[in-house]
């Protein structure tokens, strides 16, 4: 075998590490977003070959099959997924990453073990990093795809003694590492315990957590799933993996930051807040805004839309249930048709995960230049003739500005309140998320079109046609 | 310490910086495809899982590593196949 051959494949190593560095910069701007994924791409695909390439390696047919096994595998799901179903899709995929890097811990230390070797501590750490990190991401992920695909409840799950359970597990995997660390450094039972252990810690972390909090969860576990990746780079020497796993660990962080930033939540309270909700509940009970609330039919709203020179849509969590983005594009069209200037605001945690309802709105082929985030649209609310609420609650409660009172107080929100008038289309008079009544709603600018988003946008698009 | 740990460790420190840097400056829009295109890097550990799988010296070590090699892979390509598929949708105006 040539010796130029390991130096080949370490620099072809840092070639794709700097190509993940670069395609993730290039997704930072939508003009470059696609070539820049295709870069990463790249990049993994040359990390493959230069590892197939190493001479240890043998069996190459075995190899074959498990690489074309997962990867139709994963093109099908790619394809046949719906993208309303985005979130638990990347939670899936998550997990199963995390899994891997688990898997390849457990692999190299039963490689050791076998040939009598003695791992030195700092591998056996890394080891037990990547089996825990990568446990926990595999059970919490699948955990989070449950909730987001609702298999299972989407309430937050809490039963007696579970955090007494959860300290438990913390303390026993501290304890087996320490056995294994100072006493026996080759005891592979010991091992699968901690295994074990992880696996139940990644359940118990998720369950409390509510459907509405699982993309911060998601995102959570995706720097998580990148931490696992760096540990086994730390166990095989491997750089390119420390890098390509940082990476994403900081991605991972930075989203889950925004998304609590967005919701004025620290995320201690989204990862816990399930044990302390009962107080929570009293303080929302206490006052609501008074007053009634005025309703509006659908013909008079597209009236009111057709001659409006400036149209703001709002789109929330509701319009991805009915499904209703493409009904809200052709409503859109019809109104720019009559010369009217229509934008959408969209809040940093509208739909499922951060970003989910651009992704949403540009299947239903919205131009994204229309798109604007909330710095962007609030000073624009006061010169705004109708506010178009569909489906969105707790991101346009004004209570959040002035109430300090109010378990929302401080999120940051959309302004639609400042527009001449705000008309939001809503299934039913029920509270949002956050279990409180919205003040929008008994404003005298605001007007209440009850029913199923997409029926209701369908028969706006009808109506506006027949002014015509 | 060894030198490899050491140098892993700057490496690490280093990248998780470059990270936070580039990844910063994505704007709200770009969220999601951000979201699955990292994660169908951190399927980088299928590195790990060939060399493990590859490795003919104990049987066990090899199968977990064949498992590791599919749901690595199936991290991998289902992720950049469905951030494709999500940025082609991003569009300025209609063709």
């Amino acid at each position: 075998m040539a010796t130029w051959l390991p130096t080949g494949i370490q620099l072809s190593y840092l070639v794709a590490a700097a190509l993940f560095i670069l395609g993730i910069k290039k997704l930072g701007s939508p003009a470059t977003a696609r070539s820049g994924n295709l870069w990463a791409a790249v990049g993994m695909t040359l990390a493959i070959v230069a590892t197939l390439l190493d001479q240890h390696i043998v069996g190459y047919g075995q190899l074959a099959v498990a690489l074309a096994v997962g990867s139709g595998l994963g093109a099908l799901m790619a394809y046949r997924v719906e993208m309303t179903a985005m979130p638990q899709m990347v939670g899936l995929l998550n997990g199963l990453g995390g899994g891997a890097s688990a898997l390849v811990a457990l692999a190299e230390f039963w490689r050791a073990s076998n040939l009598g070797t003695t791992l030195p501590p700092e591998t056996l750490v890394s080891i037990l990093l990547g089996v825990g990190i990568g446990g926990v991401t595999l059970t919490g992920s699948l955990i989070a795809f449950g909730k987001l695909q609702e298999w299972l409840t989407g309430a937050p799950v809490t039963f007696v003694g579970q955090r007494l359970m959860s300290v438990g597990l913390v303390v026993g995997f501290a304890l087996g590492c320490a056995y294994l660390l100072v006493v026996e450094p080759t005891d592979l039972g010991v091992l699968l315990a901690l295994t074990l252990v992880t696996l139940v810690f990644g359940v118990l972390f998720v369950i409390p957590v509510g459907g509405a909090d699982m993309p911060v969860v998601v995102s959570l576990l995706n720097s998580l799933s990148g931490l696992a990746a760096s540990a086994t780079g730390f166990i095989l020497a491997n750089n390119m993996l420390v890098v390509a796993g940082a990476l994403v660990g900081a991605s991972g962080l930075i989203l889950t930051q925004i998304m609590c930033k967005a919701m004025n939540r620290p995320l201690t309270n989204v990862l816990f807040g399930a044990f302390t909700v009962q107080q929570a509940a009293t303080v929302a009970g206490v006052a609501g805004p008074q007053g009634s609330m005025k309703t509006v039919d659908s013909e008079e709203t597209a009236m009111m839309l057709a001659y409006a020179r400036s149209v703001v849509i709002v789109p929330g969590y509701g319009l991805a249930v009915a499904q209703a983005q493409h009904a809200v594009r052709e409503l859109a069209d019809q109104l720019e048709h009559r010369g009217v200037d229509v934008r959408y605001a969209i809040h940093p945690v509208a739909g499922r995960m951060p970003g989910h309802m651009n992704v949403l709105l540009a299947e239903a082929n919205v131009p994204y230049p229309q798109l604007y985030d909330m710095e962007g649209i609030n000073p624009e609310f006061e010169r705004t003739d109708v506010a178009l609420v569909i489906g969105a609650n707790d991101v346009v409660n004004p209570a959040a500005r002035h109430d300090k009172g109010s378990p929302i107080y401080g999120m940051p929100i959309l302004d639609v309140d400042r527009a001449q008038r705000t008309v939001v289309i809503k299934r039913g008079a029920g509270r949002g998320y956050s279990g409180i009544e919205n003040e929008l709603f008994f404003k005298d600018k605001t007007l209440m079109l009850y029913g199923n988003a997409r029926d209701v946008l369908t028969q706006l698009v009808s109506s506006v046609k027949q002014l015509d | 310490m060894s030198d490899a740990l050491l140098t892993g460790l700057f490496v690490f420190v280093l990248a998780s910086f470059a990270g936070f840097e580039v990844i910063n400056k994505v704007p709200p829009t770009l969220h999601t495809p951000l979201m699955s295109g990292t994660n169908a890097i951190s399927g980088i550990s299928v590195v790990g899982a060939l060399l493990a799988a590859g490795n003919h010296e104990s049987t066990l070590a090899t199968w977990l590593g064949m498992v590791a090699i599919v749901l690595a892979m199936i991290n991998v390509v289902g992720g950049f196949l469905v951030t494709d598929r999500m940025l082609h949708m991003f569009r300025k105006k209609e063709a």
